[in-house]
């Protein structure tokens, strides 16, 4: 027993050292990293965050992109609802076609996306929007929350729908007040998804903006290439970036097996 | 079970516009630019399946095709099975279940580009860890800006460490879900540790093995950020995949004809393989 805890604590071990190494980097001068190799920081210091919060075109890529990421999963999940629930229960017309027409755009590679997407967006005047890059995250999102919540949605028995129905609620006031409740954690995970690819991409993201919505992944990579080796300026933004996730999932914990299995167990 | 109801269709009609939005207008495009050349001003010319042929007959898609292929059968053979094991070694309740789930999801929760250059910074040379570790502590001279064998085994590496998690978490959401009693069966009628493992754990996770394996596949295949903030493709072309080469022919080119040619094959390619690995996954389901 003992012996077979410890593949657990090697993998743990191994995906924790290359993010030790970003947040050591971050509390480190410039001076200090170029200087040559320390396992702790020597000099400890925060300047690499006062850039961050004083400098409007480092925050304000945090804001862009926690703006159009929480779009986003509102759109989403907010569509997907209705959607999961009538493949869930019913049958109709070109419903498998549907459903598997709409997984195929998970499977769509973004790179073949990015420059019709800017044509599009462009044509229609919604370029350098959050708006913009919360609709075009939808494509892959959408797909994958009608799955997640077609998954909780079979494993609530049908038989409740059908004594709302008799007690006399209306399917609005049954949807809401008695269906979502019993399916919350499906939701909880489902938009936990849509918050996390919308969080990690940043092709379509970098595509569709410019200035106003740039999400801060994209700062980053022109820090990376026109400031020169700011390892420690970049280290610190790429730790910040993991805090948001770290945060959501923290609220999923106890649903996160089963939710990455979309509710299929 | 489920009941005949057309009307079920105003309730997904939302999703089929904002998906319809999003995938067919750029999908015709590509169609569109496929067939077609252009010498710039938006004056345009019928090319016919010319472009498709050329793409198809080059060496340089050829190459980034067999590399793609290539990262994606070691991502599978690695990740699964490593995957399983470090599911079946995890304990299946306790107070350190939801602290290990959390720590080991971490990784995919990183933006990609920020993956790409914590591993850079994780591996330059006198100043990442491991850069360090290999070349000063151990000897082993490593550099994946000039070494298209470590530029290979950093990008591998990198998958591994950003991806395996989700096969764990996967099968460990189909582990957890057998009851106690096969485990209490199997004791007495005292099975090995293989055959509870291939008779009662395996087919339990095979659902969620399927996804698992469909869902690398896809990402694998599609994957551009990582390696190319990591490697930018190089040294060479060692470390080009598909993705990285599209983009480099229709935004760094701008070769818009051969490049859409390229996305829809890529995309084919695709579709078909998923199709594929799920027909054969889900076959004896129907027997």
């Amino acid at each position: 027993m003992k012996k077979r805890a410890l593949i657990p604590i090697l993998y743990i071990l191994f995906l924790m050292l290359p993010i030790y190494w970003l947040v050591a980097m971050s509390f480190k001068t410039t001076n200090e990293i170029l200087s040559g190799f320390s396992l702790f920081p020597q000099t400890f210091t925060l300047d690499n965050y006062k850039v961050i919060f004083t400098d409007p075109s480092w925050y304000w890529g945090y804001i862009n992109s926690i703006i159009y990421v929480s779009l986003n999963t509102v759109i989403s999940v907010c569509v997907a609802l209705p959607a999961a629930y009538a493949f869930s229960r019913y049958r109709f017309l070109g419903d498998k076609q549907l459903f598997f027409w709409l997984l195929t755009n998970r499977m769509a590679p973004a790179a073949v996306f990015a420059l019709p997407f800017f044509q599009l967006y462009s044509s229609v005047g919604l370029f350098d929007t959050h708006i913009a890059v919360a609709l075009a995250h939808c494509l892959f999102n959408i797909p994958l929350a009608v799955w997640i919540l077609e998954g909780f949605m079979g494993g609530v028995p049908k038989e409740l729908d059908e004594t709302a129905y008799v007690d006399g609620y209306s399917f609005p006031r049954f949807f809401v007040t008695i269906f979502l409740p019993s399916i919350k954690a499906g939701v909880g995970v489902a938009a936990f998804f849509c918050f996390m690819f919308s969080w990690v991409e940043l092709l379509l993201a970098k595509t569709l903006t410019a200035v106003a919505a740039k999400p801060i992944a994209a700062t980053m990579t022109k820090t990376a290439s026109s400031a020169g080796y700011e390892l420690g300026l970049l280290a610190a933004a790429g730790t910040l970036t993991i805090i948001p996730g770290a945060i959501v999932i923290y609220f999923v914990r106890n649903y996160i097996a089963r939710g990455f299995a979309l509710g299929r167990v | 079970m489920k009941t005949e109801n057309q009307k079920a269709w105003f309730f997904v009609l939302p999703v089929l516009l904002l998906v319809a939005f999003n995938a067919l207008i750029p999908i015709m495009t590509v169609v569109n630019y496929s067939v077609q050349e252009t010498f710039g001003n938006n004056v345009f010319f019928w090319q016919g399946l010319d472009w498709f042929e050329q793409i198809l007959r080059s060496e340089r898609f050829q190459a980034a095709l067999g590399r793609q292929f290539l990262f994606t059968f070691l991502i599978l053979i690695i990740e699964v099975p490593l995957g399983i094991i470090i599911a079946l070694s995890m304990p299946r309740k306790g107070p350190w279940v939801p602290v290990c789930l959390v720590l080991m999801a971490l990784p995919m929760l990183i933006p990609w580009n920020v993956v790409g250059a914590m591993w850079n910074i994780f591996t330059l040379p006198k100043i990442g860890l491991l850069g360090y570790l290999m070349n000063d502590v151990l000897g082993i001279t490593y550099d994946m800006t000039q070494n298209p064998f470590a530029a290979w085994v950093t990008i591998i590496t990198m998958d591994v460490w950003h991806w395996t998690s989700l096969v764990v978490l996967l099968s460990y959401a189909g582990l957890v879900s057998i009851p106690d009693a096969y485990y209490q069966a199997a004791k007495i009628d005292g099975a090995s540790p293989w055959k509870v493992f291939r008779y009662i754990q395996l087919p339990k996770m095979k659902t969620v093995l399927t996804i698992a394996i469909l869902l690398r596949f896809m990402d694998s295949f599609n994957i551009y950020t990582e390696p190319f903030v990591l490697t930018g493709g190089g040294p060479g072309n060692s470390t080009t995949l598909l993705s990285i080469d599209l983009v480099k022919i229709a935004l760094g080119q701008f070769d818009l004809g051969p490049a859409a040619a390229m996305s829809l094959i890529y995309f084919a390619i695709t579709l078909l393989v998923s199709w594929l690995f799920y027909t054969l996954m889900t076959k004896d389901d129907e027997q």
